[in-house]
């Protein structure tokens, strides 16, 4: 081989000789068909057969730089080649023979066998063979594991478990696929077949069918209607008779008998009349009850009640009668019967007779006896009253000019009934200003001279029935007329109705109307009351314009709690405005508060500020202040602490000995000049408050969330109530309960589910296991 | 008659209305065969109509998912109901016309939803997420349901109307008295009682009972609605107030001394002789704490169901004749005589709150039922309406002639105070919205000047204590026209009343728990929270809860080098630190931006402002 190696690159040689005289880019191109790596070998090469060609060192030896003890003795070395040289080369002839071939087999199959490895140590072992069957365990129990979740976000568990109901099919469904097997079934299915019982689908019988058919919508409410109406009926029947059976007077029930008794004699009159035969029965029977009776040895004045009357019936006149009446009854019975009819028609028309001459009776007393009867006094009364008024009117004239000057404005274009009005009231307040000397009620000037609001019944009724008529005739007149004052048209109408309540309100408008109307007359009068006008005036002062820009104002500046307290705020319109009528004590109250009020305004601000101030201060957290006078220096009264004590830091800007207390957070109220919110903590109210954080939450408002909605009944309806406070767990008392299996949850029988876990997924486990295997064996 | 149809309309409608005439009357059991023709056709306009209101399944089954608000779990019940639309029909073979559950109105349903979603909640595990989810789940589905029950609340409140540009102030007792019905008419009434003086009064919680007492001494107790009497006396010593315990059984009288518990029948139950002097009453139905307020400074709070006092606050403000509690959240509102009003709860010393309200002294202050308005009148004449919903500023303000005594306010938001021997009534816009005191709703003279003043609960109807006795009168519009019968059942017999008395004494709210805002008791104490976890590092040595160190993970083919593996933690920690500082510029930012626009752009006008 290196012989024939030799002569190649001798060969080759000879030609990078005779192509060294060609241009070098011959050279290259030439080259390029050989690999890379070759062609530099060769470049190198021929560099040096170049070089060799010099003449100087011709025969430059390969340089050994290392102690060798392959020295070749001929100069030739492998260096050059670079490839090892193999035991089967050496073997191997020039050319190939066949018995060489087995031992070379044998050399390949020496070379390429290993050394087998020792075996692993026990503990190892033993390590792997836990890992495996923690991974098989694993695997097994993995399948609980959606079990495990949905048990634990159930709201609700329900012990012993039991396995879920199939969907309940409909029953003609469950009919259909069913089928009669035992005999008393069988029976059972005869007769309904023999009746023609559907068994399936619509579950109406023929007859039900075409009864349903033959009863529209309509008609079954109708019917429905009316069998409930009887029912009703029924119900209400039972009640009354239940009612009158538990009624425990005497009376009553002597009369309901006394009633029933006619009843059964008007009864067997007719029956006489109409079938004598059953009258006769009937007789019969009548004759027995009172033989009965008469048996009985009632009415003997022997009873319990007869006894106790008969002690009584000494002093008392009642008892007396009672007693003779009840013997009256006994001798009645006693007696023999005779022509009983006779007496009793007697009886009856003279029950008629007496009837009838009651009412007149009666009437007559009541007209003549009756005489404090309010209504019919009124009547009287007022028609006499009448009589005065008509001949009151030449009286007016003076009457007014001596009444009330206050209504002289309105007076004259008012008409003749409301100076009639007018004049009755007059009257009415002279009659009160008498009568108030007398009275003890502290009513106030004003009211009675306003109007007389404590008038007597009976002249109202007058004044009112003497304003209907006029008020018909007015109404005539107004409709023509059309102009005149609203003040007449209003007044009359609630006069009526409650001349007490609505006097003054009336008063109040006419003075109102006049106003507006901007008649220029003086109210000299001093009964008009002022706080009417004031009213009146404070109601027309401000304006309602400027109300709005104010009110952007007080927006603007909120944090002025001067502005705040101070705006004017518009006062209120009122219809009815209330009367100074006050007591000596609320007067005098009232005197003190206006002085207060002259008084308080600012002083309230500054004294509520100045609170405030003082509240938050005290609010403040404070600093602690560490410095011990005296210690490390002299100490003595009167001695400051060192200046070194209380050096800042140059850091911290603070003394060393004085610890900062850290800012709160703002306060609720600071901005809100007109509050004060205490700060404090209710450490009552905390104690009910949650203070430790539940399980999965991790952050307060997250369980605040779940806390938020009510749960108790009170804030929801009842089903709402019941849903959110199930039980979490629920048990059948004297149940036991069973741990879970896996068929309960739908997985097969457990022995069996573990291999066919391992099966179902066999590569994961191998795959695994060569893992560890592998990292064991590479320990 | 047409002969044949244009070839441009698909069905002939009088064609179709004929065969409508000529339809049967529809039997009951009979499956409405209508719908199948409607689908090819228009359709008969009753159909269509019905369909407008109420979508059908099949066809637009998704207008109905918009319309009810609910994305409820029961999704996988619904389609199996779809699958077999034979399974739907019962034994009649009816089906049903309106399948599924009804639709509900959701501004309706968004009244019942307490959840406050405005607040952003920080990032949640995932089972903490299920949670949440199904806390909301639920309160939706209780909410759904509330507003489906809202159907039973069957009467309407009532109302006046004037006709176009009539003043409904002009409207008086007597007219109403002859439009309404007998019944209401006989709820309006006097009782002339001039002898015993002015008179306070006070309806029972149920609204059925009346008690009065006139400043002589007169007490009586009576059933409004039939006048039957329960009892009447003399106390023999001036009555400032009276005031009905849980139950109509129970009375409260405030005399001059001491104050008096008496029983139904005018019976002297207790004399309370650490109340003494007591001028104003108050009543706490859920706490059953009866609170006074007295001359002598004090307010004390007592528990009725166990006669004991649970607290005695001096409120260091002189005496105290101006009370009246929020119904909302059981707190006190006392006013002063410097003007302001303080909010008391027996678990503080101190006041919860104070509000300067007037200049002048208060006169008297009222709250709401729904703890949203107080009404304040002062001794400057005016009466004011404050917000209590955090601000605590006037809402409005009116000054009035001669100021405004004994304010009340309706179950519906009415809001009545007297003037002298006026009774004027401000109405507001709807039930959550403050009267408007431009103009009143309705005015009433009385005989004498106001005393006293109190709506009844669950009746159209105005108690007036005055010099002349008591007057009734009719307020349309001012009561809560449905009552809840397990709570104050107007109706109710004995035997009930001692049902409802156990219960409420078992459901009592502990006094301690009265403070501003009910709804903080709701929320998690976080200073104890976090005390206790404070508690618990230090008796652990180590933060359970603390965020994991960061580890890197091992990596192979030399990777996992200590250089590298501390180079790796470093990363971390570098870009946590990044993120941090990152946070602190952002705060920062804010901070400026919104300090930023109350400075506005100087001007050099602003040396001149004071």
């Amino acid at each position: 081989m290196t012989a024939n190696r030799l002569a190649e690159s001798l060969l080759a040689l000879s030609q990078q000789e005779e192509l060294a005289d060609l241009p070098k880019d011959y050279l290259l191109s030439e080259s390029e068909d050989e690999g890379d790596n070759d062609g530099e070998r060769k470049h190198q090469k021929l560099l040096e057969a170049i070089s060799s060609l010099d003449g100087k060192n011709r025969r430059k030896l390969a340089e050994r730089s290392e102690a060798s003890l392959k020295v070749s003795e001929f100069n030739v070395s492998s260096e050059g080649s670079g490839e090892k040289l193999v035991l089967a080369d050496l073997l191997e002839p020039v050319k190939t023979s066949s018995s060489l071939a087995t031992v070379k087999k044998q050399l390949s199959r020496v070379k390429s066998k290993k050394t087998v490895e020792l075996p692993l140590n026990k503990e190892e072992i033993e390590r792997i063979h836990r890992e495996v069957a923690f991974n098989k365990t694993a695997q097994v129990l993995s399948k609980w594991d959606p079990v495990v979740l949905k048990n634990r976000q159930a709201e609700q568990l329900v012990f012993p478990l039991e396995k879920e109901e199939p969907a309940i099919a409909p029953i003609e469904h469950v009919l259909s696929g069913w089928k009669a097997r035992t005999p008393l079934e069988q029976e059972i299915f005869n007769l309904l077949h023999k009746n023609k019982q559907p068994v399936t689908d619509p579950l109406l019988t023929p007859v039900e069918k075409a009864s349903l058919r033959a009863m529209s919508l309509e008609e079954a409410k109708m019917r429905r209607a009316e069998l409930q109406r009887a029912r009703a009926l029924q119900s209400y029947y039972e009640a009354k008779a239940r009612r009158e059976k538990k009624i425990k007077s005497k009376k009553y029930h002597k009369v309901v008998k006394k009633g029933k008794a006619k009843k059964a004699l008007k009864e067997f009159e007719q029956l006489r009349k109409v079938n004598p035969a059953a009258a006769l029965e009937e007789l019969e029977k009548i004759e027995k009850a009172r033989m009965m009776e008469r048996m009985s040895l009632k009415h003997q004045n022997s009873g319990k009640w007869a006894k106790s009357k008969a002690i009584m019936a000494k002093y008392d006149l009642e008892a007396r009668q009672a007693m003779q009446e009840q013997l009256s009854k006994n001798k009645e019975l006693t007696q023999k019967l005779q022509v009983a009819s006779e007496s009793e028609e007697e009886e009856g028309g003279t029950e008629d007779v007496e009837e009838l001459l009651v009412p007149d009776v009666v009437n007559e007393v009541q007209m003549n006896a009756d005489g404090p009867n309010p209504w019919m006094l009124r009547s009287c009364t007022s028609d006499t009253k009448e009589a005065a008024t008509q001949e009151d009117p030449e009286q007016l004239p003076e009457l007014e000019a001596h009444g009330v000057s206050e209504s002289e404005g309105e007076e004259r274009p008012v008409a003749e009934e409301e100076i009639l009005l007018r004049e009755f009231e007059e009257r009415r307040s002279l009659r009160k200003r008498s009568e108030l000397s007398q009275d003890a009620e502290p009513a106030g000037s004003q009211e009675t001279k306003d109007s007389g609001s404590q008038e007597v019944l009976s002249e109202l009724r007058v004044l009112s029935q003497k304003l209907k008529e006029n008020h018909q005739s007015r109404k005539q007149k107004a409709s023509s007329e059309g102009t005149i004052p609203q003040v007449q048209r209003e007044e009359p109408a609630p006069e009526e109705e409650e001349p007490l309540l609505l006097q003054r309100p009336e008063r109040v408008q006419t003075l109102e109307e006049l106003e507006e109307l901007g008649k220029e007359e003086c109210f000299q009068n001093k009964e008009l009351p002022r706080p009417v006008l004031e009213g009146q005036q404070s109601e027309r002062t401000p304006n309602n314009r400027p109300d709005a820009p104010k009110e952007k104002k007080k927006k603007e500046q909120m944090i002025d709690l001067q502005n705040l307290l101070t705006t004017q705020s518009p006062s209120v319109k009122s219809l009815a405005v209330p009367t100074i009528e006050e007591l000596e004590d609320e007067e005098e109250r009232n005197h003190r508060q206006m002085i207060k009020e002259a008084f308080a305004g600012d002083d309230v601000i500054r004294d509520f500020l100045k609170e405030k101030r003082e509240a938050v201060e005290a609010s403040k957290p404070k600093d602690v202040d560490l410095t011990l006078p005296g210690w490390g220096e002299w100490g003595g009264v009167g001695l400051k602490p060192s200046a070194k004590k209380r050096r800042r830091c140059p850091v911290v800007l603070l003394s060393r000995f004085l610890i900062k207390a850290p800012e709160g957070p703002p306060r609720k109220d600071k901005n809100l000049p007109n509050v004060i919110i205490n700060e404090k903590r209710n450490i009552h109210a905390a104690a009910h408050q949650v203070r430790v954080l539940p399980y999965p939450f991790t952050h307060h408002w997250q369980f605040e969330r779940t806390i938020q909605t009510p749960i108790g009944s009170t804030w929801n309806t009842q089903r709402a109530f019941q849903k959110l406070t199930t039980p979490k767990v629920v048990t059948k008392p004297g149940h036991i309960i069973n741990p879970i299996k896996a068929e309960d949850v739908g997985y097969r029988s457990s022995s069996r589910s573990d291999l066919s876990v391992i099966q179902r997924n066999p590569k994961r486990i191998t795959t695994r296991h060569k893992k560890q295997l592998k990292k064991c064996s590479v320990d | 008659m047409e002969t044949a149809p244009k070839p441009g309309k698909d069905v002939p409608p009088k064609k179709d209305k004929l065969q409508t005439k000529r339809k049967k009357p529809r039997r009951y059991w009979e499956e409405e065969t209508v719908p199948t023709t409607a689908g090819a056709s228009p359709g008969p306009p009753r159909n269509k109509k019905n369909r407008e209101l109420r979508p059908q399944r099949p066809k637009n089954a998704y207008i109905l998912k918009k319309s009810r608000i609910s994305k409820k779990p029961q999704v996988p019940k619904k389609p199996r109901e779809w699958k077999n639309p034979e399974s739907q029909r019962g034994l009649s073979g009816a089906q049903d016309p309106f399948p599924g559950p009804a639709p509900v109105p959701v501004e309706v349903v968004q009244k019942f939803c307490r959840i406050d979603k405005s607040r952003k909640l920080p990032h949640s595990k995932a089972k903490t997420r299920s949670r949440l989810e199904v806390a909301e789940a639920k309160e939706e589905e209780t909410s759904i349901k509330a507003a489906r029950s809202e159907l039973l609340l069957a009467e309407e409140p009532g109302f006046l109307e004037g006709e176009d540009g009539e003043d409904t102030a002009k409207i008086c007792q007597a007219d109403i008295v002859e439009a309404v019905d007998i019944a209401s008419a006989a709820k309006h009434f006097d009782l002339n009682l001039r002898q015993f003086g002015p008179y306070r009064l006070n309806y029972s919680r149920t609204g059925r009972h009346l008690a009065f007492g006139g400043r002589r001494g007169h007490v009586a107790a009576l059933d409004w609605v039939t006048k039957k009497l329960m009892c009447e006396i003399n106390v023999m010593e001036a009555v400032r107030d009276i005031r009905f315990l849980h139950s109509e059984a129970l009375l409260a009288v405030a005399q001059n001394r001491w104050l008096h518990i008496y029983d139904n029948q005018g019976i002297e139950l207790h004399c309370i002789r650490r109340c003494d002097r007591v001028t104003r009453l108050e009543f706490l139905p859920f706490h059953f704490l009866l609170a006074t307020a007295s001359e002598t400074g004090f307010l004390t709070y007592l528990d009725v169901s166990v006669g004991k006092i649970v607290a005695a606050l001096n409120a260091r403000a002189g005496r105290l004749d101006v009370m009246s509690q929020n119904p909302y959240n059981a707190v006190i509102h006392l006013g002063h005589s410097n003007g302001t009003v303080s909010l008391w709860s027996p678990a503080m010393k101190e006041p919860l709150a104070k509000i300067l309200c007037h200049r002048g002294g208060v006169r008297a202050v009222a709250v709401d039922s729904t703890g949203t308005y107080m009404a304040t009148s002062g001794l400057d004449h005016q009466l004011k309406i404050f917000d209590l919903r955090g601000t605590y500023q006037p809402l409005s303000t009116r000054t009035l002639p001669h100021g405004a005594g004994h304010p009340a306010f309706s179950q519906r938001g009415l809001l009545v105070a007297g003037m002298g021997d006026v009774v004027n009534i401000w109405a507001g816009q709807g039930k959550a919205s403050p009267p408007s005191l431009e103009q009143p709703y309705l005015t009433h003279r009385l005989s004498g000047p106001v005393h006293g003043l109190q709506f009844c609960p669950f009746e159209d109807v105005l108690g007036v204590g005055h010099t002349g006795g008591i007057t009734s009168m009719l307020v349309p519009g001012a009561g809560e026209p449905n009552f809840d019968g397990l709570e104050s059942n107007p109706y109710r017999s004995r035997k009930q009343r001692q049902e409802w008395e156990v219960k409420a004494l078992l459901e009592k709210v502990p006094a301690e728990l009265i403070c501003l805002d009910p709804r903080a008791l709701a929320e998690v104490d976080v200073i104890s929270l976090e005390q206790g976890k404070k508690e618990q590092i230090e008796r652990l040595g180590y933060d359970p809860q603390a965020k994991a160190p960061f580890q890197p993970k091992p990596k192979q083919k030399g990777r996992s080098s200590t250089a590298s593996l501390v180079k790796r933690k470093r990363k971390v920690m570098d870009e946590e630190h990044r993120d941090k500082v990152r946070q602190s510029l952002q705060q920062q930012h804010h901070k400026e931006a919104k300090a930023k626009p109350t400075g506005a752009r100087p001007s050099a006008l602003d040396r001149f402002v004071r």
